[in-house]
């Protein structure tokens, strides 16, 4: 049975990795703007300097 | 009149124009636009134009020095700096002329255009730029002429700062919040399964109390994080004594909760945490579907939003201050520059001013103002700069009076979903049932006395119902969005529903801005007199002689040999030794009262001959007739009210019928009190649709108010909705649609009490346990959900709207 408490242990932990990416993503803003990164690729070649957050 | 047809495309602005300015071969409509090219050219950024074909914004009277000059003053910066060090300063604008690709390009290149910005960053849905900027290589104010300059000038509000931030941060929250809640449903849901699928009874223990209190452990962070709003906004409501949309939803998480806290401590159980998580992670994702629907708009805006935020005071020694609107005081006086705004009324000390009241009163043609007269604030200078006195402090003035008369104050729409009322009867009715049978298994069976509890309240959860209206509102708020009807809130549909008398503005919300019609009343011209009168127009920067100039068919010009044009009365111009006039009734006929018409006018004569006049019309937009035939077939009653005189009475009654009620000459307060007063009368709930200020009171007293607007975004009185001009010919679909969604929450409702019904009849004898209540309860809120998301869509297209 203790492999059972085990693997049930490991979910979790995946899970919360998954929730703490989830945040920090949110965070990161990445959400905030789904759409402007689309059109700002498009510039790429002649301007890389402006990209990051 | 026909409309010149042969035009050239401005190379920048891609407006149609009939003058141009060359340079590189391209043609440009304005300096203005030229420069814009040429700024760009030298920074290497031509590839603005390759991204888009729509891209570039008319530059024309943009040149206004001095307009932004108060954000040189440290108080500005304080306000709009969100980071501000020595070497470094972060500010966020709103610019809502970014429209395109192209803008994007623009808008993130600004370092290449002065080197003082450190890094532009665009959000293109929220219309927003984060610009960093070295305050000792650039100012603020630059950064904002040059944004201004490139045709992106920032909607900017020293008191809207804050609340351009906060919302962005709650948002997030809200999607902490879900997540951390989904997080804990699903792991609760999986460690749940174990124990629905061996009846509650797992042979092992040590996994039994691992799986409770792992579950109880994961529950913690939902109950008094996430689920934390509903708990403060049903405790506030109770403290007022009003049970409010969240009381039921926090009784009953507590419920759950607490009786599946009980559970796993005791040992009887594993509780019913997974349902209890799973409430509050829909019930987040409704609320979080309901405000991303009207995220991107505004509605409640102060009136100091549209004023100037700055204005040059004049000093007693000629000199010039910028000074703060709300620093003025009466007896100062002001320096108004061409398309500034008048902030306080005031008296005019120059000898003459024109002043374009579109703002407050909708009228498009500026009138006239002499020495000494009163300038209301709202009016927007045209023309040379003007200096005047201040008569009232800005809080005292004109538009705010009806700004802050009592309608303002009175918050609207307070209707709640019919569900309302029915779902606080349905929490005591379920707490009876509950009562009741708990009593009667109490006596028969007590062991079974705490199932049937836990079982009837829960698979009763009134969320449903709930959810139901919650998400019907949200999707048809989004199907009128759609089709360009911005709603305030959710309270508005049922308002819309209820409506059975409709009251429209005349100027702007039936006639549009754009294209007046401009027409020639009088003997036919030759050809040759046309091209005289064009030519002599295209001298003057008057807004009437553009709008003739625009309206005669000709390319050639003729030269004049003299040109003469008096302020306010019109002009003299000598062509092949002839005189001519052109202007106002009392200037070239040489009378005190304007006995001819009733329009406004701009008359013609040569050589002492008058030749006629050209008389300006409002053109009404498309499709009114189909609108008024649809509405009275819907049996509305309909009123117009118009500011203007009634030489256009004809027209309306054409278009809505001799019963409708037509009033002239009404003043914006005579608007709210005709509404007030219709609203005395028992049964009827107004709607009105208006646009400019000068509606807002009226807009603010109809049970629906409904700003008109050729530009959403640019401007929105307090109002309920804001429409799209051309959308005003669907107004009898979107009132169809919006009765609808009685049927649709209806229809939710009885199927949410089928729901009830039948889960309560099981639950009372005994026959369902804790555990299918708790796994039917997510599951019918979500066949729920679906049910009314697919009925609102279907009825929209049923309706028309789509």
């Amino acid at each position: 049975m203790s492999v059972m408490l085990l693997l049930i242990g490991a979910s979790i932990l995946v899970a919360v990795g998954f929730l703490l990416a989830f945040l920090w993503s949110v965070k990161n803003g990445q959400y905030d703007d789904d759409y402007t990164p689309s059109i700002r690729m498009l510039f790429d070649n002649e301007n890389s300097t402006n990209n990051h957050n | 009149m026909q409309k010149n047809t042969i035009q050239t495309e401005c190379y920048h602005c891609h407006e149609k124009c009939d003058e141009t300015v060359q340079i590189e071969g391209k043609s440009f409509c304005c300096e203005g636009c030229k420069q814009v090219y040429l700024l760009l050219s030298e920074n290497n950024m031509c590839s603005y134009y390759d991204f888009d074909s729509q891209a570039g914004i008319s530059a024309k009277g943009r040149f206004i020095d001095k307009r932004f000059a108060y954000l040189d003053t440290q108080e500005a910066i304080q306000k709009l700096a969100t980071f501000r060090s020595d070497n470094l300063i972060n500010v966020t604008f709103y610019l809502p002329q970014m429209h395109c690709a192209s803008c994007v390009y623009l808008l993130e290149n600004l370092h290449r255009i002065n080197t003082g910005v450190i890094k532009s960053q665009t959000n293109f849905q929220r219309k927003e730029i984060f610009v960093s900027f070295n305050p000792s290589l650039v100012s603020l104010r630059k950064i904002v002429e040059l944004l201004a300059f490139v045709g992106y000038e920032p909607q900017i509000s020293l008191d809207d700062d804050q609340q351009l931030k906060k919302p962005v941060a709650n948002s997030k929250q809200m999607i902490y919040k879900i997540g951390v809640a989904g997080f804990a449903f699903g792991n609760i849901m999986m460690l749940s399964f174990p124990d629905y699928f061996s009846g509650g009874n797992i042979d092992q223990h040590t996994l039994k109390f691992v799986f409770a209190y792992l579950s109880l452990t994961l529950s913690i962070p939902v109950l008094f994080w996430s689920a934390s709003e509903f708990f403060i906004s049903a405790w506030k409501g109770l403290r007022q004594g009003i049970v409010n949309i969240d009381a039921p939803i926090a009784l009953a998480s507590l419920i759950t909760f607490s009786r599946s806290y009980y559970e796993i401590i005791s040992g009887m159980g594993n509780g019913y945490l997974d349902s209890g998580t799973g409430i509050i992670f829909f019930m987040l994702i409704g609320r979080w579907f309901q405000q991303k629907t009207y995220d991107s708009f505004s509605f409640e805006r102060d009136y100091k939003a549209y004023f100037p935020l700055g204005i040059s005071r004049v000093l007693s020694d000629d000199s010039e201050e910028q000074s703060i609107i709300s620093n003025l005081k009466v007896g100062d006086h002001i320096r108004v520059r061409n398309g500034e705004m008048v902030p306080a009324d005031a008296t005019l000390l120059s000898e003459k001013a024109y002043i374009d009241y579109s703002f407050i009163s909708g009228e498009e043609l500026p009138v006239s103002v002499s020495r000494e007269s009163i300038v209301y604030a709202g009016g927007k200078q045209v023309g040379a700069s003007i200096d005047l006195e201040i008569k009232h402090e800005v809080s005292q003035s004109y538009i705010t009076q009806l700004w802050n008369n009592t309608a303002f104050r009175e918050s609207k729409n307070k209707e709640q979903s019919f569900i309302h009322p029915w779902s606080r009867y349905f929490t005591l009715v379920l707490f009876s049932i509950a009562l009741t049978a708990s009593i009667y298994w109490y006596f028969h069976d007590q062991h079974e006395m705490w199932h049937v509890l836990t079982s009837v309240l829960i698979v009763a959860c009134p969320c449903t119902l709930l959810l139901a209206a919650t998400f019907t509102f949200g999707n048809m708020v989004r199907h009128f969005g759609r089709s360009k009807l911005y709603l305030k809130n959710n309270a508005v549909i049922e308002s819309m529903a209820k409506v059975n008398t409709i009251v429209f503005d005349k100027t702007g919300t039936l006639t549009t801005h754009e294209n007046a019609l401009v027409e020639f009343k009088g003997p036919a011209l030759t050809a040759q007199q046309w091209i005289i009168i064009k030519s002599i127009v295209s001298h003057s920067s008057h807004p009437l002689s553009r709008m003739i100039f625009k309206s005669i068919e000709s390319d050639e010009i003729q030269m004049l040999n003299r040109f003469d044009e008096i302020k306010g009365k019109g002009i003299i111009a000598i062509v092949d030794g002839r005189e001519w006039r052109i202007g106002s009734a009392n200037f070239i006929l040489d009378q005190e009262t304007e006995t001819v018409v009733n329009t406004t006018s701009v008359h013609i004569m040569a050589d002492g001959i008058h030749l006629g006049y050209f008389a300006f019309k409002n053109r009404y937009r498309e499709q009114l007739t189909k609108m008024v035939a649809a509405l009275k077939s819907s049996n509305y009653e309909l009123h117009v009210l118009s500011g203007d005189n009634n030489s256009e009475r004809n027209v309306i009654e054409t278009i809505f019928g001799k019963e409708a009620k037509i009033l002239f000459n009404q003043t914006p307060q005579d608007k709210l009190d005709y509404i007030a007063n219709l609203q005395s009368e028992a049964k009827r709930n107004v709607m009105m649709l208006g646009d400019g200020l000068n509606d807002a009171g009226a807009l603010r007293q109809a049970n629906v108010g409904i700003a008109v607007t050729d530009q959403t975004g640019l401007f929105t009185p307090a109002c309920d909705a804001i429409l799209e001009g051309q959308q005003i010919a669907n107004l009898a679909l979107f009132l169809r649609y919006a009765r609808e969604e009685k049927l649709i929450v209806g229809a939710s409702f009885v199927l949410s009490i089928l729901y009830n019904i039948v889960g309560e009849a099981y639950a009372v004898t005994a026959n369902l346990s804790p555990i299918v209540a708790a796994v039917l309860m997510p599951i019918s809120s979500i066949s729920v959900i679906a049910f009314v998301t697919a009925l609102s869509t279907y009825r929209a297209k049923r309706v028309g709207l789509s």
